[in-house]
Parts: structure tokens; sequence; C-alpha cells
């Protein structure tokens, strides 16, 4: 007596599992596709390769787009001059990427501390409720419109950051980046690569959060327990056992945020007021740019050589920001073990 | 000789015989917080007086300073060092989580503030027909249409697209998961430009079909992650006893394992929507915007909320600029919505899992 697909007293094969041709012998369901198996498999495998889709055609029809620049240009000039002509069809990005870089090394700086510090709040010093209600809002954090942030840049914050400007080009001449570049007359503080990084900065704390919470969560609690229990305080604990075991995967969500400020690009043009893409390494004076918040303010009024500029300067950022990600899932993967 | 990096226990725990408690809090412990935060309050209120400062950030660095050194200080001298560099590290990460929390009621606040001048019935009903940079009127009827369709049919289009993707990563793990899961995780960290200036690129006419294209392969990975991790919730136990009744697998998929995941993968796409509503620049690069109702997502520049907010919030004039405030103190609650809505039915449907 069977039971196979519902048929009682038959050996018939059902449309169930297929060919059974036996009653006792365990069949592999995976070895008997049905018609209804095979429908499925090729809707989800349609689906799935639609992201293979996008990737390809990312490549070809961008790269194909920024044919007529780079043959202008040429490649070299490209990539290592800093000028934007439209009339004389001359564009080179190297003072914009190198612009991307600081803002994402600032954002960088000020971020992993606040990240690494709220992280480790929510998982060893915040009463379970308070660290549920605070993951909520760090993910909230993450959610608000880039826009949003850009504006209250602008309108809130930016305010708040020219006296830290005027202070460090004041007291930390040492630091050569804090110089500025004329010594003459007021310098202008807003529209920095200062402003705009720490902004940014602000913005990838959800992320490196998120990732380094994760991490950290997966420390063997016998681990930390046994660190206590030999009379560590909860310092010595974090110091000598969290921190060891997360240090890649924190690397990791660093890198992860990193490559998210490389590609933010409305919060940066509404604070930068104007993208300038000379190499500027002065970070508290106006002159900041950045290839994304370049590509957004020239696009309105773009010529169709400036428009394939503008898609080769877009294509570089995505290799950019790929390659940085790639780097960072590995780093992740990682995670150190005892 | 590791141990030695910890305090010696005699002086660590004066009373041998109870446990240690970590997170006590008596009353010496909030005399030193007490007196360390007058202390800095008042340096920097003197500080302010007598250097003529203004600026917030260097007050409260300030604050910060004084109040951590006097308050080890104090812990210092009743404590060892270990416990006083603990208590220090306590006081410093609390801080962390204050100041984080701080900037997020800054960022809500400041924006309630400036958004409620022009919010009102007809701003959200007229369009920008009316509106002109010096006269009051006209609202953001056709950004709000226009977001709603983009986002709509990105969704439409998209969710099921990734949830059918997280199917074969998870579910049928076919030959090519390994490299799909591979791009997926890469497309993640794509940026929003990017994806608009692929679709412009293929089609370079405005168009809100566009914008939605754009969207949706801005929620493709992020969908398709999340839902991959609800699919791996589900307890292979109910797949096996599906399959040991005899169903093939797509029945085991379509009736037994996405209706169990139903919560989980609602608030993946929930979430998703969330993100992409407040997409600027690739809504920009493929629908552009305009100040007339436009409801056919087919045909023509379509306007979005932020795009709106975008147009209104670059030019120095202090009405447009109250008109971006606004629309964008609308996609802030609708943002927010979303949020509340997303968490709740995840909770919901999490409760319900583990029930089982």
């Amino acid at each position: 007596m069977s039971f196979v697909g519902g048929v009682t007293g038959s050996v018939a094969p059902s449309p169930g599992i297929g060919i059974a041709p036996h009653d006792d012998v365990p069949i592999r369901p995976a070895d008997h596709p049905t018609f209804g198996d095979r429908v499925f498999r090729l809707a989800c495998v349609a689906a799935a390769s639609v992201a293979l889709l996008i990737i390809a055609s990312t490549v070809i029809f961008l790269v194909n787009k920024s044919r007529p620049a780079l043959a202008k240009t040429g490649i070299w000039h490209f990539f290592t001059g800093s000028v934007w002509n439209k009339a004389g069809n001359d564009f080179a990005v190297f003072g914009l990427l190198l612009g991307t870089l600081i803002i994402g090394l600032i954002a960088l700086v000020v971020a992993v501390p606040f990240a690494v510090g709220m992280a480790l709040f929510v998982n060893e010093y915040a009463p379970p409720r308070v660290g549920r209600a605070l993951t909520g809002v760090i993910d909230l954090l993450a959610a608000v419109p880039s826009l949003l942030f850009g504006m209250w840049g602008f309108f809130a914050f930016k305010a708040h950051v020219l006296p830290v400007s005027r202070w460090l080009s004041d007291h930390l001449v040492a630091l050569p980046f804090f110089r500025l570049s004329k010594t003459v007359g007021s310098p202008n503080f807003t529209g920095s690569s200062l402003i705009a990084g720490l902004l940014v900065g602000v913005m990838i704390i959800p992320i490196i959060t998120s990732v380094s919470r994760d991490v950290m969560a997966r420390v063997p609690r016998e681990q930390c327990e046994g660190a206590l229990a030999l009379g560590g305080s909860r310092w010595a604990m974090i110091r000598d056992v969290i921190l060891p075991y997360g240090k890649s995967g924190i690397v990791g969500a660093t890198m992860l945020g990193f490559g998210r400020a490389l590609g933010e690009t409305v919060a940066v043009a509404i604070v930068l007021q104007g993208v300038r893409f000379q190499v500027n390494t002065h970070i508290l004076e106006q002159g900041a740019g950045s290839i994304a918040a370049n590509i957004f303010t020239k696009f309105g009024e773009a010529s169709p050589i400036e428009l394939s500029a503008l898609v080769a300067s877009g294509l570089a950022l995505m290799f950019l920001t790929f390659a940085v990600g790639l780097a960072a899932r590995r780093v992740v993967a990682r995670t150190t073990r005892f | 000789m590791e141990v030695a990096s910890f305090v010696s226990v005699e002086a660590a725990i004066p009373d041998m015989d109870r446990p240690r408690d970590i997170r006590s809090t008596t009353r010496e412990v909030i005399t030193e917080y007490v007196t360390a935060a007058v202390v800095a309050l008042y340096t920097v209120i003197l500080l302010r007086m007598v250097l003529d400062w203004h600026g917030l950030f260097g007050s409260i660095l300030i604050f910060l300073l004084v109040f951590l050194t006097v308050h080890y200080a104090l812990v210092r001298q009743s404590t060892t060092k270990e416990l006083a560099t603990d208590r220090l590290t306590t006081t410093l990460i609390w801080s962390v989580g204050i100041i984080v929390v701080a900037i997020l009621v800054w960022i809500f606040g400041f924006t309630a503030l400036k958004g409620f001048k022009k919010f009102s019935w007809s701003f959200l009903t007229e369009d920008s027909r009316t509106a002109s940079p010096l006269h009051d009127g006209g609202g953001v009827s056709q950004a709000i249409v226009g977001s709603l369709e983009q986002v709509g049919v990105a969704a439409l289009v998209s969710v099921p697209i990734s949830i059918l993707t997280a199917v074969y990563l998870h579910e049928l793990q076919g030959r090519l998961a390994r490299p799909i899961r591979f791009i997926v995780e890469g497309l993640a960290g794509l940026p929003s430009i990017v994806a608009g200036l692929l679709i412009f690129t293929i089609w370079p006419k405005f168009a809100g079909v566009h914008a939605a294209a754009a969207l949706g392969i801005l929620m493709l990975p992020t969908v398709t992650r999340t839902s991959e991790e609800i699919l791996r919730t589900v307890p292979d136990s109910l797949r096996e006893a599906a399959l040991a009744l005899g169903a093939p697998q797509w029945r085991v998929v379509l009736r037994v394992v996405l209706p169990t995941a139903k919560s989980g993968l609602l608030t993946a796409a929930i979430l998703g929507i969330a993100r992409a509503i407040g997409e600027t620049a690739p809504v920009l690069l493929t629908a552009f915007d305009t100040s007339i109702m436009n409801k056919n997502p087919f045909d023509g520049p379509q306007a979005s909320l932020p795009t709106y907010a975008w147009a209104n919030v670059r030019v120095p004039n202090q009405l447009q600029n109250d008109r971006a405030w606004s629309a964008a103190l609308l996609l802030l609650m609708i943002v927010l919505v979303l949020f509340v809505l997303a968490r709740a039915i995840g909770a919901r449907g999490a409760k319900r899992l583990q029930g089982r």
C-alpha cells in the first residue's frame, strides 16, 4: 500500500514525484524533475540571470558610451589630468578622483570611532531593550534619504563645522592638509572637503555599525565569560577578547563604509554647491569635488562629448567601488578564530 | 603571566563572597558622574565667556574632555587603574551612543521644523503649474504621483525577480549560484548615479518607467540579500515534511516555504521600497523633473519628490527652499511610516515562526 502522491494501493508513477519503480527504494526528488519543476527552475534561473544581465549591460553600454571622450582626450590624460573644458572638449578627472578619495577618507576618520563605539554599546553596554531600540534607530538613520542629509548638512550642520575649520586652520598648521592656500584675505571655509567628508561620515555610520555588530556578536560567549571569570573588567573583556576576534570584521566593515562613501552623490552635491575638478588637498577650504557629484551637477546641460566623459568617470567610480567592496567582503569573511 | 594583565583579585573584589556586579549604579557612582559633569559644564561656560567662543562642536568636545578627565580622576582615587579605565570606557561609549541618537533627533527635528511652513492640504493636492518663485501657491501633487508610479513599477518588477533569485540561490542552489551571489553582492555597492547613467545610455529619453528601471536595479541586490536570509530562517523540517509527503520541489517552495516566509519577504520588499523612494540621482537622470502633472509613466519627464526638492533647494530663493523642505518632510514621513510598518510586520512574522 503506497501513499506516494496520495495514490493508494497502486504502484503506478504518480505526478507527485515522478517515476518510482519500487515502493521501498527511496528516490531522490532532484533526479526526477516534473514538468512543474522544470518550469519553476527555468523561471528561477531567468530571474537570477537578471543580475548577470545588469552587470553585463552596464559594462557594455557604459564602456561604449565613454569611448568618444576617451578617444578624444586619451585614456592616460583622462585619468592623470585635472581639467574640464567644455569648449575645447578636454576633460580629465584626476582631481575629481582625488577629491572623491579624500572625502571618503575623512568620512572614515569620523565614522569608524562612532560606529565601532555604537556597535560595542549595543552589544555590551546597553540594556537589551535599549539595545534593540538602538538597532532600530541606526537602521532608521540608514534609511534617511541622502537628499535630506544634504539639506540638513547645508542648512544646519555646516554652520557648526565652520568654526572647527577656522580653529584647525589657525592652530594645526603643522599638518599640511590643514593649511590654507592663500595667506592674505579671508579664507572661504564653505564647500570644503571637510564638510562633505564629515557629512558623508555621519551617513556611513549605520553600515559600519551593523556589520561590526554582527561580527562582534559572533564571539563565543565562553571566551568572554572566561575573561570576566578571571577577574577582568568589562573593558578588559572587550579589549582582550572581542576586539581581537572581531578585528578583521571591523576592518571589512570600514571598507564597506568606504565604498559607500565613494558613491555618495546628492548629499555631497548639495553641501559643496559647486564641484571643483582641480586637485585640492586643502581640505578646510572651498574647492572640493567628487566624481558622483560632478556627474550629478553637470548632467543637465552636458554636450554629447561631455556626457561621454561623465559616463567614463562614472565607470571609473564603479570599478573603484567594486574593487573596494570585493576586498571588504574578503576581509570580513576572514574573521579571526581562536 | 597573562593573568597579570587583569587586576589583582583582592583589590578588584573587596568582598570575595558576593558575585561581582559590573553594572551596578551605587550612590558613589552617581556622585562621581554628577561632580564631573558639573565641573565640565563650569569649565565650558567659563571658556566660552572668557575666550568669546561660539562653536557648538568645540564646546561639546571640551565638555567631554573635561568630563572624562575629572571623572577618571575621581574614580581612580577610590579604585584601581583597571576599574577606572573600565569606567572611563563605559562613559565614553555611552557618550558615543548619545551623540548618534542626538544626531538623528537633530535631523528629524530640523526637517520637521523647516518643513511645516508650507505643509498643507493644497500642498499635497495641487501641482506646481501655478507655482512661481515669487508668489505662494501650488503643490507637489505631480511629484507625489510621479514618485508613487516610479517606485510602484520598480517594486512590481524588481521584487518578484529578487525573490525568485533568492529562491534560486537558497532553495535550488544551482551551479550558477556562486557567481550569481557574487554578482548580487557586487551590485549592492553600485553607486546609484551609475544605475541612472546606465538606463539613460540605453534609453536616452526621459520617462517614468526609465526611472523605475533604475530604481529596480538598485532595489534588486538589497531585496535579494534580505530575502535569502529570510529563506534561511525557514526550518528545513518543513521542507523535508513537504517532500516526504510527495510534493515536487516547486510545490514545496510555493506552497510551504514562501508562505512561511511571507512576512519576512514583505519586510524585505518594504525596506527596498523605502530606499528607492528617497533616491534622487538616478531618478533625475532618467525621468528628469517637471512642474506639470504627468500621469503617464511611459512618456515624457515625470516629477518625483526627491527631484522636486532638489530643484527647489538649489536656488537661493526662500519661498522655493521652503517648498523643498516641505517635500523633504513628506519624504521623511513616508520613509518613517514604511520603516515602522516593515518592523511591525517583521516582528509579527518572527514571533509566529518561533511559535511553531
